[in-house]
C-alpha cells in the first residue's frame, strides 16, 4: 500500500526539480520552450493536390493535414444548412424565411459572401460576440457572495462591448480599453466605461468579511482573467506557490498583481442620451440650495465631520483597540453603494484621502455618508446642529435634481499601496515587496515605459506577444467549429491540449496581428473558408477515425447556446423584440425561483416588450441565474469561463415541452402560421410548410411533411374529446379558423419547437 | 446458481442498453430498425456478480477535517504549538507547509463507538453510532491539493476536466434499472456556496451524453417545469413527443448523430419523469418519524435531510447512481465553528439515511460513500484572526479519511493508520483509485476491464492506478 504514496513523492521531486530551472534558462533555449512561449511564426501556405476545394488560406493547412491522414474534406453543406449555419454563427438568430429564399436564389458565385457581409453589418452581430465575451468577463448584474446585491448599472459595460464589437474595435484597443482605458490621455467616458471589464469581480458585503481579504480577493480574480483571456496561462496557481507545470513562480504572479493592485473601484457620472442637460440646467440653482441649507454652521459641521474621520482613520490603523469604531470602519467598507453597484471600498478610500484631494462629488458622497451613519461621533453635537434635519432636507434637494446616469468603472488609487509577496498566498502575510512586472518566459516588459497598468495592456497586444493573438484566435474558431485548435482554450500551458494544427493557428494568429487585430476580418476568413462551409454530416469512417473531429474532415453539429435556444424561439415565433441595447430585463420567470432567490418583490416580471428582449438582456443574479439558462448551460458567473458546456439532458426537454415562455411561443408560432383556408387539406400542408421553414429554414421532405400531417389529424382528435382545453392551448382567437383546429395546431407547432434540429446548428 | 444469476444480470444490462435513459434507446432501434446505437460494449457485464446495485455517494466537498472527526492523534493534543518536526518536512516540497504553521490539537473528544470500538469526534454523534455497519479509511491519499482537480479526481478518476464521473461509470457499465428517472442523479446542499468545480463533477465526459449525471435544483421545486402546460392533457403531450420521437429518429437515420439519440432519450424520459417525479417528490407517505429522523422538522437538518431522502426514494425507484454534493468544509479559518455547522447539517440526515436503508433492508445491496476530494493538515494556518479558537487548517492530500457502509463492505472495521502527527498514512493507505476500483468491484465491475475506447485509446475510471481494497470487503 505504500505504492501508491512512493509515486506522489517521486512526483513531487520531479515537479519540484523542473521549477527549480532558472527561467531565463529557458527563454535563452527557444527550441526547448514550450510550444506557446514560442514566437508565433509566419507559415507559408502549404502546396496541396485537389487545390480546387481550397477556398481560403486557412484551406490548404486544413486539406495538407486530412491528406497526411488519407482523409478528404466533407461536401458542401445544403444552401439551407449552411445559411442557418453562419447566421446563427454571427447573429445568434435564424435567418428568416426570406433571407433563405434571397440566398437560394441568388445566381451570383459571391451569393455566400453576400450573406457573410451582411452578417458581420448587422447590429445583431455585436449582440452575438458580446454574450461570448461576456463569457470570459464572468458578467453579472449583481455583487456575489451571500447578500449579492443588485448593480442596476452593469448593464453599461455590455452596452460598450456590444458597440465595440459592431465597431470592429482592433483586438488591441479593445483590449488596452478594458484594462486601462481610464489611463488613456483624455480618456472619453467610454474608454473610463470599457474598463468595467475589471468591475466583474464579485463584491462581499456580508458582516464580519474582511474588507482588505475581499478587495485581495478581486484583484487575484482580475489577474486570474486576464491570465486565462489574454495569456492562455492558469497563472492563479501562482498566487500560493510557484506553479507546478508552467514557469511562473509565485514572484512573478504578484508582480503581475501590483500591476492591478494599484487600481480601485469607482463609480462615475456617464450620462446617457438626454440626461445631461436637464441635469447641467438644474444644477447651479441645486448648488445654490445646497450651500445656503449649510451655510450658517458649516464649519462647525466640517469640524465634527473631520473628528468623525480622524476616529475611523485611528480605528483602521489600530485595530482591536475600539470595538465599535472598528465596527464602523468595517460596515463603511460594507455597505458604501450597495444596491447601486459601485466599488464597496469607495467610501473608505474618501476617508483616507485629504479633504483638499477630494473632488466636489467625492466631498459631497462623504458628507452624505456621515449625516446618515455619523452621529455616534457626538450624538449631543449632532442634534445641536441639526444634521438629521439637514439630512432630510438635502434628500429632498437630491430627489428634485435631474438624474445622470453611473458606470462602474476602475481608476489609480490616490493611495500608496505597494505589493508584497503573499507567503503562502495569504494576503496578510507579506514577505518580500515587488515591482510590476511581466513573466520572464514571455517577451520583456518594455524599458522606459511606466510601469502600470496602461502599460501591460499594451505589452499584451504587442506583436512579439506570443500568446494573446493565439489564444483569441483559437477561442474563435472555437466558437465556430465547436473546438479550438487547443481544446483547453483556457490552458496553453504545458497541461493543455497540445494545438490540432499549429501551423494554421500561427498563420491565422499573424494574420490576425497584421490585419489590425480585425476580429470581423479573420472571422470572415474563417466562415468563407471552405472548411466552415463544410456539412457536419459524420461519415461512418469518422466515427472511428477521428469522432472528435479534431482534423477537421466535417463540420460540426452544435446544441444552439443557452441564449440562442431562447432568442430563436423568440424569433421563429415572431416575438423577438430587436431593440439593440439598455438595461437588463426580467422576463417572467418560475415563482418557485423567484421566492427562492429574490423574495416576494424583488423580480417583477417586464411587461410589454421587455418580455421579448433577447437573452442577452436577461438580468443575471449571481446567486439566482435565471433556470432556463441554466438547464441550457449558461456559465457559472463566479469565474471566466472561456468554454461552456453543451449538455443534452430530460430537464431541457421539460423545459422545451412545459415551460410557459415555449408554450406562449408555440401558441404566437401557431397564430401567424395559421393562414385563411387552413381548415382545408391545401391550407394545413401551406402551414406545415410554412412553419417547418420557419424553425429550421428548409422544406420538410415528404415523410416528415406526412408525419406531421398525421400528428395535426391525431391532436385534433384528443382536443375533438376534451374541447374545454382547446381555450387553454390557444388563448388566442383566429379569424376564420375553428378553436379545436387551432389548439391542434399549437400542438404541431410545440413539435416544430422541439425538434433536435431546431436547437441545433448544423 | 451464481453463475446463472450473473448471465441473467449480463442478459438484462444488454436489454437495458447501457444507457442511464433505461429502454428509450431500444424504443428507438425498433422504431428505426436498425442496430442499437449506444451499444456500449461487446463486453459480457456485469464482470462478476455484484454484492451492490447501486451508489449513493455523501460527497463533502471542500475537504472535511479528518482530524476533528476520525483521526485522533494524542501526540498532536501533547505537541500543539510547536514546530512540525523536521523529520517530518525532510525533503518535502509541498506548497501546503506554511513557514511558521505550529501543529494544532483538536478540540473535539473522541470516543470509541460499537463493538469494534471505532473512534469518532463528537461532532458526529449520530454517524458515530453506526460505526460496526461502517468501515473507515483512516488512511486516505490523493494527488493534489486543489479543490478542482481533488474534486475531479475524487469524482472522475483523473485531475483534468473530460472525464466521466463515476456515476457515468456505472451506468455506462450496469445500465439504468429506471424508465422514469435518470439513471445518476445529482443533488445538492451547502451552508455557503463554496468551490464546486460545478456540472464537470457530473459529467459524462467522452461516454455518451446520457450517461450525463441529472442535477436536480437545490432548493425550491427539485425539478421544474414538470406539469404539461395549461390545457395539455397526457394524451395531447403523447401525440406530440410521438410524433417528435419519429421526426428526430429520421434525421438520426440520415445524420447518424449520437446526440440525437441522447435527445430521444431525454425526450423519453422527460416524459416518464413527468408521471413518476411528482410521486417521488411527494413525502406525504412517509410516516412522521421517518421525517423526524431525517430531520426535516428542523432547520438545520431540514435541507440535507430532504435531500437524503430523496435520495432513499430514488434508488428504491431504480436510480442506479445518487450523488449528494454538500460544501463546504473547507475550513481554513474558525475550523471548529464551522465543523459545527456543516457537521449539524448532515450528521443526523446522513445517519437516518444509513439506518433507513438498514431497516428496509436496502443497504444489503447499497453502497453509500462519505467522503471529500482531501483533508487537513496537522498544523493551523497561518492567517488574521488565527488567535486561538478561530484556528483552521490547510488542504492536505497526504492523508484523510473516508467511510464506506453497505453492498459488499465490511463494516465496524478500521482500514490504514497514519503516523503520529496524522500527517502520512503509515499501514494501508488507500488511494482515491483504489476506493474507486473497490465501488466498481461491489457493484460487480473490473475497474480495468471497464473501459472506453476514445481518441485511440481505452480509458477507465482507475486511469492506469487503482487496487480493490481486498480487506474491506464481506
Amino acid at each position: 500500500m505504500r505504492r501508491m504514496a512512493g509515486h506522489d513523492w517521486f512526483w513531487c521531486f520531479f515537479v519540484g526539480g523542473l521549477l527549480v530551472v532558472p527561467t531565463s534558462t529557458l527563454a535563452d533555449a527557444p527550441d526547448r520552450l514550450h510550444w506557446s512561449f514560442r514566437a508565433v511564426s509566419r507559415p507559408a501556405l502549404p502546396r496541396v493536390r485537389q487545390g480546387t476545394w481550397v477556398r481560403e488560406p486557412i484551406d490548404s493547412f486544413v486539406l495538407q493535414r486530412l491528406q497526411r491522414e488519407g482523409l478528404r474534406p466533407s461536401p458542401m453543406a445544403l444552401r439551407e444548412t449552411l445559411i442557418r449555419r453562419v447566421t446563427l454563427d454571427l447573429t445568434g438568430l435564424p435567418p428568416s424565411i426570406q433571407e433563405v429564399t434571397a440566398f437560394l436564389q441568388n445566381p451570383r458565385p459571391t451569393a455566400y459572401e453576400e450573406v457573410v457581409d451582411r452578417l458581420l453589418a448587422s447590429p445583431h452581430y455585436g449582440e452575438r460576440w458580446a454574450r461570448s465575451w461576456l463569457d470570459v468577463a464572468h458578467y453579472a448584474d449583481s455583487d456575489g457572495y451571500l447578500t449579492d446585491q443588485l448593480r442596476p448599472v452593469a448593464w453599461r459595460f455590455r452596452q460598450w462591448v456590444v458597440d465595440a464589437l459592431n465597431r470592429d474595435m482592433g483586438f488591441d484597443q479593445f483590449t488596452i480599453e478594458q484594462l486601462a482605458g481610464d489611463l488613456l490621455p483624455d480618456a472619453t467616458t467610454d474608454q473610463q466605461i470599457a474598463t468595467g471589464f475589471l468591475r466583474q469581480t464579485l463584491s462581499n458585503r456580508e458582516g464580519g468579511a474582511d474588507v482588505e481579504e475581499f478587495r485581495v480577493n478581486q484583484v487575484k480574480d482580475r489577474i486570474s482573467t486576464l491570465g486565462t483571456v489574454w495569456l492562455g496561462l492558469t497563472v492563479a496557481c501562482g498566487e500560493c506557490h510557484d506553479h507546478k507545470y508552467d514557469p511562473i513562480s509565485q514572484r512573478e504572479f504578484f508582480e503581475l498583481y501590483a500591476f492591478f493592485n494599484t487600481a480601485s473601484e469607482v463609480n462615475i457620472d456617464a450620462p446617457l442620451v438626454g440626461e445631461l442637460e436637464p441635469f447641467l440646467a438644474a444644477r447651479p440653482g441645486y448648488d445654490r440650495r445646497r450651500r445656503a441649507l449649510l451655510a450658517p454652521q458649516r464649519e462647525a459641521i466640517t469640524t465634527l465631520q473631520r473628528r468623525w474621520e480622524q476616529r475611523l482613520l485611528e480605528a483602521d490603523a489600530n485595530p482591536g483597540q475600539n470595538y465599535q469604531w472598528d465596527r464602523r470602519w468595517e460596515i463603511l467598507g460594507l455597505i458604501w453603494g450597495g444596491g447601486l453597484g459601485e466599488g464597496q471600498l469607495e467610501g473608505q478610500e474618501i476617508v483616507k484621502l485629504a479633504p483638499e484631494l477630494r473632488t466636489p462629488t467625492q466631498r459631497a458622497r462623504i458628507f452624505e455618508y456621515f449625516l446618515q451613519y455619523g452621529a455616534a461621533i457626538d450624538p449631543a453635537r449632532f442634534g445641536q446642529l441639526g444634521l438629521s434635519g439637514i439630512k432630510t432636507a438635502i434628500d429632498a434637494l437630491n430627489a428634485q435634481l435631474p438624474r445622470v446616469s453611473r458606470a462602474a468603472v476602475m481608476c489609480e488609487t490616490p493611495h500608496d499601496r505597494p505589493t508584497f509577496i503573499q507567503q503562502g498566498g495569504l494576503y496578510n502575510d507579506p514577505g518580500e515587496r515587488v515591482e510590476p512586472n511581466t513573466p520572464r518566459v514571455l517577451p520583456a516588459f518594455p524599458l522606459n515605459t511606466p510601469r502600470n497598468r496602461l502599460s501591460l495592456a499594451r505589452w499584451l497586444v504587442t506583436r512579439e506577444n506570443p500568446l494573446t493573438a493565439r489564444v483569441t484566435i483559437n477561442r474563435l474558431w472555437q466558437e465556430l467549429f465547436g473546438r479550438g485548435f487547443v481544446l483547453t482554450s483556457g490552458d496553453f500551458g504545458s497541461r493543455g491540449t497540445p494545438p490540432s494544427h499549429p501551423r494554421l493557428l500561427d498563420w491565422l494568429a499573424s494574420e490576425f496581428v497584421d490585419r489590425e487585430w480585425s476580429v470581423k476580418r479573420v472571422q470572415r476568413q474563417m466562415v468563407c473558408a471552405a472548411v466552415y462551409r463544410q456539412s457536419s454530416r459524420e461519415p461512418d469512417k469518422l466515427q472511428t477515425r477521428d469522432p472528435d473531429n479534431v482534423l477537421l474532415a466535417r463540420q460540426a453539429s452544435l446544441r444552439l447556446s443557452a441564449e440562442a435556444v431562447r432568442d430563436c424561439t423568440l424569433a421563429v415565433s415572431g416575438l423577438l423584440v430587436r431593440r439593440i441595447g439598455g438595461p437588463s430585463v426580467r422576463p417572467p420567470q418560475s415563482a418557485a425561483v423567484v421566492m427562492g432567490g429574490f423574495g416576494k418583490s424583488g423580480w417583477l416580471p417586464a411587461e410589454g416588450e421587455d418580455r421579448y428582449r433577447r437573452a442577452l438582456y436577461t438580468f443575471i443574479k449571481r446567486s439566482t441565474p435565471f433556470p432556463e439558462l441554466v438547464t441550457f448551460d449558461a456559465p457559472n458567473t463566479r469565474e471566466s469561463c472561456t468554454r461552456r458546456e453543451r449538455s443534452n439532458t430530460p430537464l431541457q426537454a421539460l423545459t422545451l415541452l412545459n415551460a410557459p415562455f415555449f408554450q406562449e411561443a408555440s401558441q404566437q408560432l401557431a397564430r401567424h402560421t395559421l393562414l385563411p383556408g387552413f381548415s382545408d387539406a391545401g391550407g394545413l400542408v401551406q402551414s406545415i410548410d410554412d412553419g417547418f421553414r420557419i424553425c429550421t429554414g428548409r422544406f420538410p421532405n415528404s415523410r416528415e411533411r406526412q408525419l406531421l400531417i398525421d400528428c395535426y389529424h391525431r391532436l385534433r382528435e384528443v382536443v375533438r374529446h376534451a374541447p374545454q382545453t382547446a381555450q387553454q392551448v390557444m388563448p388566442w382567437p383566429v379569424p376564420n379558423v375553428d378553436r379545436l383546429d387551432a389548439a391542434a395546431w399549437v400542438g404541431v407547432c410545440s413539435v416544430m419547437l422541439n425538434l433536435h434540429e431546431f436547437i441545433t446548428r448544423n | 446458481m451464481n453463475a446463472d444469476l450473473l448471465t441473467r444480470l449480463q442478459r438484462r444490462r444488454r436489454f437495458l442498453g447501457g444507457c442511464t435513459y433505461g429502454i428509450g434507446a431500444i424504443a428507438l432501434a425498433n422504431l428505426i430498425n436498425t442496430d442499437t446505437p449506444v451499444k456500449a460494449s461487446e463486453q459480457q457485464l456485469p464482470h462478476h456478480l455484484p454484492r451492490a446495485r447501486r451508489v449513493i455517494f455523501l460527497n463533502m466537498s471542500g475537504g472535511p477535517s479528518q482530524l476533528d472527526l476520525f483521526d485522533p492523534k494524542p501526540q498532536l493534543q501533547k505537541w500543539h504549538g510547536r514546530r512540525v518536526p523536521d523529520s517530518f518536512l525532510e525533503g518535502l516540497a509541498d506548497p501546503v507547509i506554511k513557514g511558521g504553521a505550529t501543529l494544532m490539537a483538536t478540540p473535539r473528544q473522541f470516543t470509541r463507538h460499537g463493538k469494534s470500538g471505532m473512534e469518532f469526534s463528537d461532532r458526529l454523534p449520530h454517524l458515530s453510532r453506526l460505526a460496526d455497519d461502517v468501515c473507515m479509511f483512516r488512511a486516505m491519499v490523493t494527488d493534489t491539493a486543489n479543490h478542482h482537480p481533488g474534486q475531479l479526481l475524487l469524482n472522475c478518476g483523473s485531475p483534468m476536466f473530460g472525464h466521466p464521473s463515476m456515476g457515468s461509470w456505472v451506468n455506462y457499465g450496469l445500465g439504468s434499472e429506471s424508465q422514469n428517472m435518470p439513471g445518476f442523479v445529482v443533488l445538492m446542499s451547502y451552508s455557503k456556496p463554496a468551490s464546486l468545480v460545478g456540472p464537470s463533477l457530473w459529467s459524462n465526459g467522452f461516454l455518451p451524453s446520457s450517461y450525463r449525471g441529472v442535477a436536480f435544483r437545490s432548493q425550491g421545486d427539485p425539478i421544474l417545469h414538470l406539469t404539461n402546460p395549461q390545457g395539455v392533457t397526457s394524451r395531447f403531450q403523447r401525440a406530440k413527443l410521438d410524433t417528435l420521437r419519429r421526426l428526430n429518429a429520421l434525421k438520426f437515420e440520415e445524420t447518424r448523430d449520437r446526440e440525437i439519440t441522447a435527445r430521444i432519450d431525454a425526450y423519453e424520459l422527460a416524459y416518464r419523469m413527468q408521471a413518476e417525479a411528482p410521486e417521488l417528490l411527494d413525502f406525504s407517505d412517509e410516516s412522521a418519524s421517518t421525517l423526524q429522523s431525517y430531520g426535516l422538522h428542523q432547520e438545520a437538518t431540514r435541507w440535507y435531510g430532504t435531500n437524503c431522502l430523496l435520495a432513499r426514494r430514488m434508488i428504491e425507484r431504480g436510480v442506479r447512481f445518487v450523488e449528494l454534493f454538500h460544501s463546504d468544509w473547507d475550513h481554513h479559518l474558525e475550523l471548529d465553528k464551522l465543523l459545527k455547522v456543516e457537521c449539524a447539517m448532515t450528521d443526523q440526515p446522513a445517519a437516518a439515511l444509513l439506518t433507513d436503508l438498514k431497516q428496509r433492508g436496502l443497504l444489503d445491496d447499497t453502497l453509500v460513500i462519505w467522503g471529500g476530494e482531501f483533508g487537513r493538515t496537522p498544523m493551523n494556518e497561518v492567517r488574521r484572526g488565527n488567535s486561538p479558537g478561530h484556528q483552521g487548517r490547510d488542504h492536505h492530500p497526504y492523508s484523510f479519511a473516508l467511510l464506506m457502509a453497505g453492498g459488499g463492505i465490511r463494516g465496524g472495521q478500521v482500514i490504514g493508520q497514519t503516523d503520529e502527527l496524522g500527517y502520512h498514512g503509515v499501514e494501508e493507505q488507500t488511494h482515491v483509485h483504489d476506493i474507486q476500483a473497490t465501488i466498481l468491484h461491489c457493484l460487480g465491475l473490473d475497474h480495468t476491464r471497464l473501459t472506453y475506447r476514445h481518441q485511440g485509446r481505452d480509458f477507465r475510471l482507475t486511469d492506469v492506478g487503482g487496487t480493490v481494497v481486498r480487506k474491506a470487503l464481506a
